[in-house]
């Protein structure tokens, strides 16, 4: 079995989150795995590791070099390999560019041996689209199971829950599949000291947007069918109008509330 | 330019069509201010509905007809709902595709924009003409902590919208809609439906993601959400939890960066300590109000108005407070 987990470096969430000249600023050393993505590592090592002979988990991020920590946290897990697609031509690429980058990728993989699942985090907890993984099965011609609570596989076909928009749903496809995991979808194990040691200098392999023959037009800034135009920081609000309770308190919240019609 | 055409996705969980949704009476306002709206739908639709769509001002409802091969569960599966916007894109010619940002909605709006070479923007809360006839979508990040303008290349344009970003209101002068009948060639698709259950709505109650009030219950609950409830029915509101209270299964659904994403007029937090992952998902707000026995809770910093103390007994003095105010407006 051969799976690619998809892994994205995303600002630290607690951090002071900006833009400048219309795309975010990302300060390195600031940032971490999305914390999403442990569910996807988690979820493809376990059914790489149910499997009777195995099998190899890649992981691929399309980002500058400061996303080796994704990479590098990712081998404490016990991913097996680690892939980074990055090239200048690729910044502020938008959904599109980035799916087109990323489906390459999972291409030429599949070129070296045939590869049996994507697994992705259910969002990035910076952007919170969540339509990569959708995106990226139309652009591989694979169904697409997204946001699973859980995932069994069996010979295969996988099947996976799901609960959205209030509808509850149980879907299987047969694989390939690309798969994406909420974080019901299992609990992500702590990094393992052995595998700590060897991530260190565990090889890093760098593809360019040539290496994986993406058209420089549909990529990038060149290829963005969207483009940010402008980025204002919100006021903060002004500062809490705080009660303390001695009895009276909930009174206090229902004047608040009436006193400025939202009653 | 002449008039552009707008069309919006009319969703709905269920196989019949016999409300219309909060979020779609949003965007149909919103379409009206960016040009003639049509409406895209999956099911027929009742009477009543095409009565509320023309005091939209609907112009035309687009009604799909899979291909009778096609088992009725498939046609929630995002590659056959993408089929269906992109069918009724390229049938209407429209400028816009409005959808609403739910998951299944945000996947099959990308699948269809890829399917158009449309640009895309997901969970925008405006859009507007630019001078030189571009689509402009806005959109809150960040947690709510910025605003962004996106210009969009393409047209179409496709955008999803979140809950609660535009107030709904009909149309000046009504339309009749006809409903007209879309076929749609799409093959099985791959996926299979095993199972498809769509829960029930809480009777008397808003839905989390559509709700003008929110109220949110935490850990600080201990698993009684009576006073969150009783303070969430005093206003009419929804509740909703963090997913810690969600996970000990003291309710169902949460708000949060990996829940429900709510904006509403006013979220009111109680026993909710404010964690990163929960603000993600409610800091948006427009008005902030928080209830908690911790004086360093994190949540008072994004609160507009907070109250320090034990929730069992500020939720339903609160709650009374507000049953005798309205009792007597
Ligand atoms: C990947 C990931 C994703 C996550 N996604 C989400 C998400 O989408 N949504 C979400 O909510 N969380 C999410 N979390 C969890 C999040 O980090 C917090 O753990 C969670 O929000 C805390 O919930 P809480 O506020 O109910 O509990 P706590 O942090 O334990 O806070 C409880 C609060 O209640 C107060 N309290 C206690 N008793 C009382 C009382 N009697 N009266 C008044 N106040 C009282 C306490 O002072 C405290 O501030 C996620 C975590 C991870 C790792």
């Amino acid at each position: 079995m051969r799976i690619v987990v998809l892994l994205k470096y995303v600002p630290d969430i607690t951090s002071d989150r900006r833009f400048a000249d219309g795309r975010v600023v990302r300060d390195p050393g600031e940032g971490s795995l999305n914390e999403l993505d442990e569910n996807a590592v988690e979820a493809a090592l376990r059914l790489v590791e149910a499997q009777p002979d195995g099998g190899e988990v890649v992981a691929v991020t399309l980002a500058p070099p400061t996303a080796d920590i994704a990479l590098r946290k990712a081998f404490q897990l016990g991913v097996h390999r680690g892939v980074r697609v990055s090239d200048d031509a690729l910044a502020g690429s938008d959904y599109f560019g980035t799916t087109a980058a990323l489906a390459a990728a999972v291409r030429r993989l599949g070129d070296q041996a045939p590869v049996d699942l994507v697994i992705t985090g259910m969002a990035a907890l910076d952007g919170l689209g969540s339509v990569v993984p959708a995106l990226l099965a139309e652009e591989l011609g694979w169904p697409q199971l997204t946001l699973a609570t859980s995932v069994s596989l069996d010979g295969s076909t996988l099947t996976i829950t799901r609960e959205s928009d209030d509808v509850a749903q149980t879907l299987a496809a047969p694989l390939p599949v690309v798969l994406s995991v909420t974080d019901s979808a299992n609990s992500p194990r702590y990094p393992n000291f052995k595998l700590i040691m060897a991530a260190r200098t565990k090889p890093i392999e760098e593809w360019t947007a040539a290496d994986l023959e993406l058209d420089p037009a549909e990529v990038g800034a060149a290829g963005a069918r969207t483009t940010t135009v402008e980025a204002t920081a919100r006021p903060p609000r002004p500062e809490v109008e705080l009660v303390v309770d001695k009895g009276e308190g909930g009174k206090a919240l229902a004047e608040f509330l009436i006193r400025n019609d939202l009653v | 330019m002449t008039r552009p055409t707008v069309l919006v996705l009319l969703d709905s969980p269920q196989g019949a069509l016999d409300d219309v949704r909060q979020p779609v009476l949003e965007l149909l306002t919103l379409g009206r201010e960016l040009g003639r709206v049509d409406v895209v739908t999956l099911a027929a639709p009742s009477v009543q509905v095409l009565a509320t769509l023309g005091a939209y001002g609907v112009q035309a409802v687009h009604q799909a007809a899979l291909p009778t091969t096609l088992p009725a569960s498939a046609h929630h599966v995002t590659s056959v709902l993408a089929s269906v916007l992109t069918t009724a894109v390229r049938r209407t010619d429209a400028d816009v595709l409005l959808v609403p940002s739910s998951f299944a909605g945000k996947e099959a709006a990308a699948v269809a924009a890829a399917r158009l070479g449309a640009g895309l923007v997901t969970d925008a809360s405006g859009a507007a003409w630019s001078q030189d006839g571009r689509l402009l979508a806005v959109k809150r990040v960040f947690a709510g902590t910025w605003d962004t303008t996106s210009a969009v290349a393409t047209d179409p344009a496709v955008v999803t919208v979140r809950a609660n970003a535009v107030s709904a209101a009909p149309a000046p002068t009504p339309t009749h809609p006809e409903v007209e009948a879309l076929p749609i060639e799409v093959a099985a698709p791959a996926t299979t439906v095993v199972a498809r259950e769509v829960k029930a709505r809480a009777s008397g109650r808003p839905a989390l993601e559509e709700a003008a009030v929110v109220v949110a219950g935490g850990r600080g609950t201990g698993g009684d959400f009576g006073p969150v409830e009783d303070l969430a029915d005093a206003l009419g509101a929804a509740v909703g939890a963090t997913r810690d209270a969600a996970f000990e299964g003291w309710f169902d659904s949460y708000i949060g960066q990996t829940g429900v994403t709510v904006a509403p007029r006013l979220y009111i937090g109680a026993g909710v300590s404010g964690a990163p992952h929960h603000r993600g998902g409610m800091q948006a707000s427009q008005v902030v109000v928080a209830v908690n026995n911790d004086p360093e809770a994190p949540i008072f910093e994004i609160s507009d108005f907070a109250v320090v103390g034990d929730l069992a007994d500020v939720l339903p003095q609160a709650a009374a407070v507000i049953r005798e105010h309205k009792a007597r407006s």
